[in-house]
């Protein structure tokens, strides 16, 4: 569908619609239910250089229309992503954006470095804001300077695009945006997890085990929307939007706020169909919409409204 | 393969102390494979609760197409399930994980399958496979207090069955372990489900035996990608090694997990 494809640094998508690092693994569970050459791109979960078990049980923790997690960036190491999960995905015809995270900066420009050359990785998404990592993780995604010397590094080492993934856990958005977007970044990708917890008011103590954890869920939408409509007004680069998308209208929203392009996380854990079920509805969307083609809805709201009559089917 | 689907609920009652037994009917029936898997149940057409609740299977009727699951409403999810009425829908995904090896019990052979609380009712459908196989099934199921107790006569006539209870109210006082210790329980097989102190129990008595645990654990997907349910295995290397509840489990054998 010509009306949904969306160009991208590095990414040429046949729609906008993605699941987000860390809500489908590396696609195996997923591709046993439906085809995954259907997505318009699939975030990787988070890859580092050495295997994490990640963080003790219990990882999650529901809360109202959300849930928190502290996995803690389990995954199999940077040899075995090579090795094995990114060759078994070829057999799709969809960009991978492989989600990389770090400890320190010269972990993330190994990682960056080798698993950008896999033929089926088109981008990168720099993982600058795990909330639920001692070390590394958030601690580069919340100091401006710190964050753009990440993003300098691995620019230099990544042979595709490199997307950074900001944290919504700091108060100046569009500081950190413009920072990354300085030191190089092609996209910006937001928003990660906001930080929460909750506590168990049988045992009097925090439910997850590393105490506090990452909100995610249709409860975050608002601040998605909030801090997307901000920063897409003071950067040039795209960013692709995330955070509580269940709908074809909250992706609708998203590109109004300025995304030109989503991802769906959490959702994907409730309804497994959800990123297929979405991109079928959004034809249709655009029809009643009046608009000929998914871009020209990035950042409607604040951009002057030239309404059209052209139709996507 | 595993389906989603809006099933219709043929019946649906409460059975004792917040415990609840409801049938389903639909296609997720014929993809079942054995005892022992479970579906992962959608509570609210809303957006809270936002998961998924798993909850085992207790019986298969193919020619029907329906199984039943019994669950324990608790929390606020199974309680918005229990108040579904016969002929409403559910929204349910599966069938999720892999269930009890009904074949690693010959027949002649004995299985000991041992319950405890909401880990009782995989055991329902295990025990009739079994007997339909020839083999000899002897129940041991625990209970918090007499009025938790199901299914003690259902399972009573497919096998010799123990209740106990931790207070004394309903059968013997005590735990499952308690029981088995008793009677002198022998067996060839051995199949349990339930929570992980009991699990430990059963592992510390009869490691080297034969023997499958099922486990129950938080889950966020069901499927496998969330890594909500690890638990680490006890072979491990440096400790990195580890399985997903929902989809290597949640039935193992004995002693390949570590139970914490």
């Amino acid at each position: 569908m010509k009306c949904l494809s969306v160009k991208l640094p590095g990414l040429d998508l046949k729609n906008p619609v993605m699941p987000a690092s860390g809500c489908f693994g590396f696609g195996k569970e997923f591709a046993g239910l439906y085809d995954l050459s259907q997505l318009g791109a699939i975030m990787i979960k988070a890859t580092t250089l050495e295997p994490r078990f990640g963080n003790p049980t219990p990882r999650v923790a529901e809360t109202a229309a959300g849930m928190l997690n502290a996995i803690g960036l389990q995954n199999p190491g940077l040899e075995q992503v090579l090795a094995e999960e990114l060759p078994w995905l070829e057999k799709f015809d969809v960009p991978i954006i492989a989600n990389v995270a770090g400890t320190e900066t010269e972990d993330y420009a190994e990682v960056a470095e080798r698993i950008s050359k896999a033929p089926n990785v088109k981008a990168l998404e720099l993982n600058i804001s795990c909330p639920n990592v001692k070390k590394g993780g958030i601690t580069f995604g919340t100091v401006p300077e710190i964050a753009a010397e990440l993003t300098k590094r691995v620019k230099e080492v990544s042979t595709v695009p490199v997307y950074v993934k900001l944290s919504p856990n700091i108060s100046d958005i569009v500081g950190m945006a413009k920072a990354v977007e300085q030191a190089g970044a092609d996209g910006i990708t937001m928003i990660n997890t906001l930080l929460g917890m909750r506590i168990d008011i049988k045992t009097g103590k925090p439910i997850l085990a590393n105490r506090s954890g990452g909100l995610s869920g249709p409860a975050v939408k608002p601040v998605a929307i909030r801090m997307i409509y901000e920063v897409s007004q003071q950067v040039n680069i795209p960013i692709i939007g995330m955070g509580g998308i269940e709908s074809a209208d909250d992706i609708i929203e998203y590109f109004y706020a300025g995304a030109s392009a989503v991802a769906v996380g959490t959702m994907n854990f409730t309804d497994p169909f959800i990123c297929p079920k979405l991109i079928e509805q959004l034809p249709s969307k655009l029809d009643e919409l009046g608009a000929a083609h998914i871009s020209e809805l990035t950042g409607r709201s604040w951009k002057k409204y030239e309404p059209n009559t052209n139709h996507c089917s | 393969m595993i389906l989603q689907e809006q099933m219709r609920i043929l019946a649906h009652r409460n059975i004792a102390k917040d415990i609840f037994e409801m049938t389903l009917q639909g296609n997720i029936t014929k993809e079942i494979k054995g005892p022992g898997q479970f579906v992962h149940i959608r509570t609210s057409a809303g957006l809270d609760p936002l998961l998924r609740r798993p909850i085992s299977i207790a019986s298969v009727d193919t020619d029907e197409s329906c199984f039943t699951v019994i669950y324990r409403a608790e929390g606020k999810g199974t309680k918005l399930l229990s108040e579904k009425k016969p002929d409403d829908t559910a929204d349910v995904l599966g069938p999720l994980g892999n269930g009890f090896p009904a074949d690693a019990a010959a027949a002649g052979e004995t299985a000991l399958l041992v319950g405890g609380g909401i880990g009782v009712p995989p055991l329902y459908e295990l025990s009739k496979r079994l007997n339909e196989k020839g083999v000899r099934v002897k129940h041991v199921l625990g209970f918090e207090r007499a009025e938790k107790v199901f299914y003690s006569e259902q399972f009573s006539l497919l096998g010799e069955t123990h209740v106990a209870t931790v207070d004394g109210s309903f059968g013997t006082k005590g735990f499952v372990t308690d029981t088995i210790d008793r009677e002198n329980m022998e067996f060839d097989q051995l199949y349990a489900c339930g929570p992980i102190p009991m699990l430990k129990a059963l592992e510390e008595r009869f490691h080297g035996r034969r023997g499958y645990l099922s486990l129950e654990q938080r889950m966020g997907c069901g499927i496998g990608a969330c890594f909500a349910c690890v638990c680490h295995t006890a072979d491990g290397a440096e400790g990195r090694g580890y399985i997903k509840v929902c989809t290597d489990g949640p039935v193992f054998p004995i002693g390949k997990v570590v139970l914490a």
